[in-house]
């Protein structure tokens, strides 16, 4: 039996967020079969081929999976799912969707935001904001997962997989797409991004957002936020970082004006390097800050602008 | 239409948790004890539908120990109308969460049931999912905006990019994600009135689940301690730093 990846894409291009997951499904010692889902997703199956340690590309292209509504592409899997031992999904917004709903159909407990694959039923993921770990040993049959992207190197590109073509299975038709806002930047993804530059409440205003976003520029950085920051109309939901939005592993994060509220740093564990500047020396964040620096922002963010030049 | 509400007691955002000596579980001796935020969201979403006419009953139904009926009066406090505990006895994975409301879906025909998005103890974020599922209804998860127009609910979407609209057939699932609203606080007042409003009670036999776990957990650990740093005297001095140290 095979694992099977349900790819992040968006038809034209793979997201790195399925190279991770690739990753994570070989830890679990079976061969990995990706599944894209998607209309005019030939580009993206393509690149699918690419990565290594993929056996076989499974390519469902229909218009009903041009929006990766969660009720037809559940019932996709599941009319996949017999030949395979586990179904993993990235724990991002289309992976926390629908996975659950397969888990459901399939009548297993799903294992949410996985960080380590002990052995292949063997889980590690975090609790509580991240305050604990638990090892948890899923019962025989098979095993849902999703898995915590930035938890795990992305597969390197050179493998040469099979390609199937499969028709589409049954849509309920109970939900249809109306429109989309993309919140979208040009910058890096966050999950993926080596660095990241953050705000938060200590900014006050948007302007001083936009300031922090030059900046972000400047370093070909992904930009974050808190949720105050988000709340306070600065940056999009998508930007949110911590327990409830996204979880990051830069090698560099930037936390301007950022308490360091435990919610928050559950989404930044992984980074490899973190900065905070912060005008109260009696924030949390300098906890655990590798370089803090005691500054108002008003004063810090031009110096920072101007010290990395153009 | 009515609208059911799942409403889980777990441990307050603002408690920092303690691990039992162990590793078995989390101490939960004398912690202070609330309603899952996301799920005060979901009640406030559901009593301001009754307001806006949408709706004509707000059933809120939770899952969990005897004292899961002060969770249930907070929300008979903020405006919901009835109150249903299921009594448990430890943590209830979210599969059989589901099955168990799917019971109680069944028994209430609820036009809509909105749930939290997640639950801030155990963060699976897998109940409402899972509950459409059974059901073999419409789901629109990580609601930023919610409006009901006849057997139809529009829901805009909080995803990856930015924001998605769905139209969804009613009945449905909603999962409330955090800028859908803002919860009002349960006043004194409607805390006394909301006491003498009775919570019904039922088992999960009485709708034939199988509660009991199904995954085991082996051990619960604290994570990696990240040391604190330095720090620095200048932003000049801290772009040294960031050179020397090769992110820069
Ligand atoms: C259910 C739930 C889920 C949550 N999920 C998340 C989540 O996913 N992510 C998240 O981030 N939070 C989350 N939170 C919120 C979290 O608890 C904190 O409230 C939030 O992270 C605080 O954001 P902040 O650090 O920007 O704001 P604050 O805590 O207000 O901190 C602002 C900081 O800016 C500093 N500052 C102010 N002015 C200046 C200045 N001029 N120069 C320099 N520094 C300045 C202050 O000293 C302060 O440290 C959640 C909360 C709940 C209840």
């Amino acid at each position: 039996m095979a694992s099977l990846v349900l790819a992040e894409h968006n038809n034209s291009t793979l997201s790195e967020a399925t190279a991770r997951a690739v990753t994570a499904a070989r830890h679990l010692g079976e061969p990995v079969h990706v599944l894209i889902a998607g209309s005019g997703c030939g580009g993206a199956a393509d690149e699918a081929v690419l990565l290594q340690g993929v056996d076989t590309v499974v390519v469902a292209d229909d218009p009903r999976y041009a929006h990766m509504l969660a009720e037809p592409v559940a019932m996709l899997i599941l009319s996949l799912a017999s030949g395979y031992a586990s179904v993993l999904a990235p724990a991002t917004a289309n992976g926390k969707n629908i996975l659950p709903r397969v888990a459901a159909l399939l009548d297993v407990p799903q294992i949410s935001d996985v960080t380590r694959i002990l052995s292949p039923d063997h889980f590690e993921r975090p609790a509580y904001a991240g305050s604990v770990i638990e090892t948890v040993a899923a019962p025989d049959g098979k095993k849902v997962l999703t898995v915590r992207v930035s938890a795990f190197a992305p597969a390197p590109s050179g493998g040469a997989a099979l390609m199937v073509s499969i028709p589409p299975a049954a849509d309920p038709g109970l939900s249809e797409f109306l429109d989309e806002t993309p919140a979208l930047s040009g910058r890096p993804e966050l999950s993926s991004a080596k660095i990241v530059v953050a705000g938060g409440r200590g900014l006050h205003t948007a302007e001083n957002f936009h300031h922090l976003e030059r900046i972000a520029d400047k370093l070909g950085a992904a930009v974050g936020a808190s949720r105050a920051a988000v709340d306070a109309g600065f940056a999009a939901n998508a930007c949110q970082i911590g327990q409830t939005g996204q979880s990051v592993a830069p090698d560099l994060y930037l936390a301007l004006g950022i308490s360091g509220a435990i919610q928050h740093l559950a989404g930044i564990k992984d980074a490899k390097v973190i900065v905070a500047i912060n005008k109260d020396e009696e924030a949390p964040i300098f906890g655990i800050a590798d370089y803090g620096l005691v500054a108002d922002l008003f004063q810090a963010l031009p110096e920072l602008e101007l010290a990395l030049g153009k | 239409m009515k609208v059911l509400v799942p409403v889980k007691r777990a441990v307050d955002y603002n408690v920092k948790v303690r691990i039992k000596a162990d590793q078995s579980g989390i101490d939960l001796a004398n912690v202070k004890m609330s309603m899952n935020p996301f799920d005060e969201i979901a009640v406030e979403e559901a009593v301001r539908l009754k307001e806006k006419g949408k709706a004509e009953e707000v059933l809120v139904v939770s899952i969990g120990p005897k004292e899961a009926a002060e969770t249930l009066r907070t929300a008979l406090a903020m405006g919901a109308d009835r109150a249903l505990l299921i009594l448990t006895g430890e943590a209830v994975e979210p599969l059989a969460v589901a099955k168990l409301l799917k019971g109680v879906c069944l028994e209430e025909q609820p036009g809509l049931v909105i749930a939290g998005k997640q639950a801030i103890d155990k963060d699976a974020g897998q109940a409402g999912q899972m509950l459409a599922a059974l059901m073999g209804w419409a789901q629109g998860t990580f609601a930023h905006a919610l409006d009901v127009e006849g057997d139809a609910a529009i829901v805009e979407r909080e995803v990856d990019g930015g924001l998605q609209r769905l139209q969804l057939r009613l009945p449905a699932v909603i999962t409330t994600d955090l800028r859908l609203n803002e919860p009002r606080y349960a006043s004194l007042p409607n805390m006394m009135k909301a006491r003498k409003k009775l919570v019904a009670e039922k088992t999960p036999a009485d709708y034939g689940v199988d509660v009991r776990p199904r995954l085991k957990t082996i051990s619960v650990k604290e994570p990696p301690r990240r040391a604190g740093g330095i720090k620095v005297g200048s932003v000049a001095e801290l772009i040294d730093k960031l050179h020397e140290a090769r992110v820069l």
